[in-house]
């Protein structure tokens, strides 16, 4: 059968030039590794980053699993997923245990990635420093340099105005003691699990042409003040109202015609299989 | 007065410009005021050796393009001194030309022995974060980690400065020059520097102002022992805060000695020019 295109779309020297940029930033963690950024199918900003890094690392065994915002069937995960299938004719999964490859906006799954995973996060401003300081030139010194009060100031500005850090996503991280990390948009619940993880995290940037990683048994520390511990997104004694779960990351939903707010898991997928019974965790599954 | 010099300069040099065969030696150059009239190269600051002694005001007096701002720039690393060297009596750094050092050891020196107050405050402030955050950013990069400390710290200084603590948490883009150039030294001073640059502080406040930033700077060094070079065109303010004196011209120094002797017996054909042209 003739295809009508390469194998994962690329040019064969395009992924060679990606994967060797995603080599370099394995080697030196959290460190962000310009790339040239290709024109795909889909918008920049649209995932193009997270986009080019699977298609570089994708092969004929993988399995993919593609999420957005902790869902599978999103138009945004839907459109990558297709792609992929259709240039690489890979298997396709919703199951995260099953997955060799996860792309993701926002969220690492609820379920622990193991061994062998790659975890591919869509990164829209790779920059943890760019809100104080503007010009890419400088913000290259100030990392060389390890120079870092920009990102602490803004946490103590935070606690200033509102007495807490209320960094709503991609609160900054320390990545193996040397280098500050923009996590992705990633709720503060999900920072603890780039910690140590036993999966390869790939953050790929396609607007801003960055390329980092989190190499697997990796320190990943939050910033936080002596007297201001790290602390994570609370629920407080809300439980999910389809699977019950009270520790996995919720939606808060709003129905304006019944006047209600109920909770949901964030991670469809999770959430499907406590209701199915195949995973357990904290809570009780009740079916009002 | 105390032996050893807290801070010493020797043959600092800055040049903006390759240099051509007409200026590139010392001896044979031909300059017209600071700048080769063949290739355009400015010599900003030109063989300038001095010493400041702890607890002393240093005053640099001299007309503008006399090169006391790059001076200052240099001492503080914003700009990269083209020679000479520069000694610190502090125990970590004794007896190394602290221009030879990395860019990193220059920043930690810096954000330890260091303090500088610019002539105009969005150099040394970041105006759209709180006046707090603002002396808060100084203490963070000196490796403080304690909110509730920085906090402390920042409001006792901020008082000290005479902001009101009511407005501590507003941004200095909000607040008058005066107030702004006093959050300014508030900063300067958060991790207690051993020694101060303060280039042109008071030029643009108005004269109320002015005296009660100077009446300021005067009461910290004496509380404080704190270190300090003022570079001002005013020779007022000099006259009032400095124990000795440098005059600079067109990059050079060409005068030296006690506050009172330069001002009162200039020798220097300039410096009598610049003297006697006081109103």
């Amino acid at each position: 059968m003739t295809r009508l295109h390469q194998f994962a779309f690329f040019d064969e020297g395009s992924k060679k030039e990606i994967r060797r940029t995603i080599l370099k930033a394995i080697s030196i963690p959290g460190y962000q590794v310009p790339f040239s950024s290709r024109e795909m199918p889909i918008a920049r900003g649209w995932g193009t980053g997270g986009l080019q890094v699977t298609l570089a690392i994708i092969g004929q065994e993988d399995v993919l699993k593609v999420i957005d915002q902790g869902s599978d069937e999103s138009v945004n995960a839907v459109n990558i997923k297709k792609l992929v299938e259709k240039t690489t004719g890979v298997t396709i999964t919703e199951k995260t245990a099953e997955a060799t490859i996860i792309q993701s906006r926002h969220r690492i799954p609820e379920q622990t990635l193991t061994e062998g995973q790659v975890l591919v996060l869509q990164v829209p401003a790779p920059e943890p420093l760019r809100s104080v300081e503007k010009s890419e030139r400088q913000t290259k010194i100030l990392h060389a340099e390890e120079e870092y009060s920009g990102a602490w100031l803004q946490l103590f500005e935070q606690i200033m105005k509102y007495g807490q850090t209320n960094t709503g996503a991609d609160h900054p991280v320390y990545v193996a003691g040397r280098y500050v990390m923009a996590p992705s948009p990633i709720p503060r619940f999900d920072n603890h699990k780039m910690n140590h993880s036993e999966a390869l995290i790939l953050l790929g940037a396609g607007r801003e042409k960055k390329i980092y990683a989190v190499p697997p048994y990796t320190d990943v520390r939050s910033l936080a003040f002596e007297d201001y511990p790290f602390t994570v997104e609370s629920f407080a004694t809300e439980a999910c109202h389809l699977c019950g779960a009270t520790d996995t990351y919720l939606d808060e939903i709003i129905d304006a015609d019944k006047d209600k707010v109920y909770y949901q898991c964030n991670d469809s997928h999770h959430c499907l299989e406590r209701v199915n019974g195949v995973i357990e965790g904290k809570g009780d599954i009740s079916y009002a | 007065m105390h032996d050893e010099p807290i801070l010493k300069i020797q043959r600092l040099e800055k040049v903006f410009g390759r240099g051509c065969s007409h200026c590139q030696h010392e001896d044979t150059r031909q300059l017209e005021k600071n700048f080769c009239p063949y290739c355009g190269t400015v010599y900003a600051c030109r063989n300038i050796s001095f010493e400041l002694f702890p607890g002393e005001i240093l005053g640099i007096v001299g007309e503008s393009g006399s090169g006391k701002s790059t001076l200052m720039q240099c001492l503080y690393f914003d700009e990269t001194a083209t020679g000479g060297e520069m000694f610190i009596n502090h125990e970590d750094f004794k007896g190394k030309n602290i221009f030879a050092l990395s860019n990193q050891q220059k920043r930690n020196v810096r954000n330890h022995i260091l303090g500088m107050v610019y002539q105009n405050p969005t150099k040394g402030l970041k105006m759209n974060f709180s006046s707090i955050g603002n002396i808060a950013e100084k203490l963070i990069a000196a490796g403080n980690r304690h909110v509730g400390e920085m906090e402390r710290v920042g409001m006792e200084l901020l008082d000290k400065v005479h902001i009101p603590l009511f407005r501590m948490k507003e941004e200095p883009k909000r607040f008058s020059g005066g107030m702004q150039q006093r959050v300014q030294i508030a900063k300067a001073l958060s991790n207690y520097p051993p020694i101060l640059f303060l280039d042109e502080v008071t030029t643009g406040l108005d004269l109320s102002v002015q005296a009660s930033v100077l009446d300021l700077i005067k009461t910290i060094q004496r509380e404080m022992g704190i270190s300090m070079i003022v570079v001002s065109h005013d020779l007022a303010v000099i006259r009032m805060l400095a124990d000795r004196t440098m005059v600079m011209l067109n990059g050079e120094v060409i005068e030296a000695g006690l506050t009172d002797q330069v001002l009162e017996d200039p020798q220097d054909a300039y410096t009598q020019q610049l003297v006697y042209s006081l109103l």
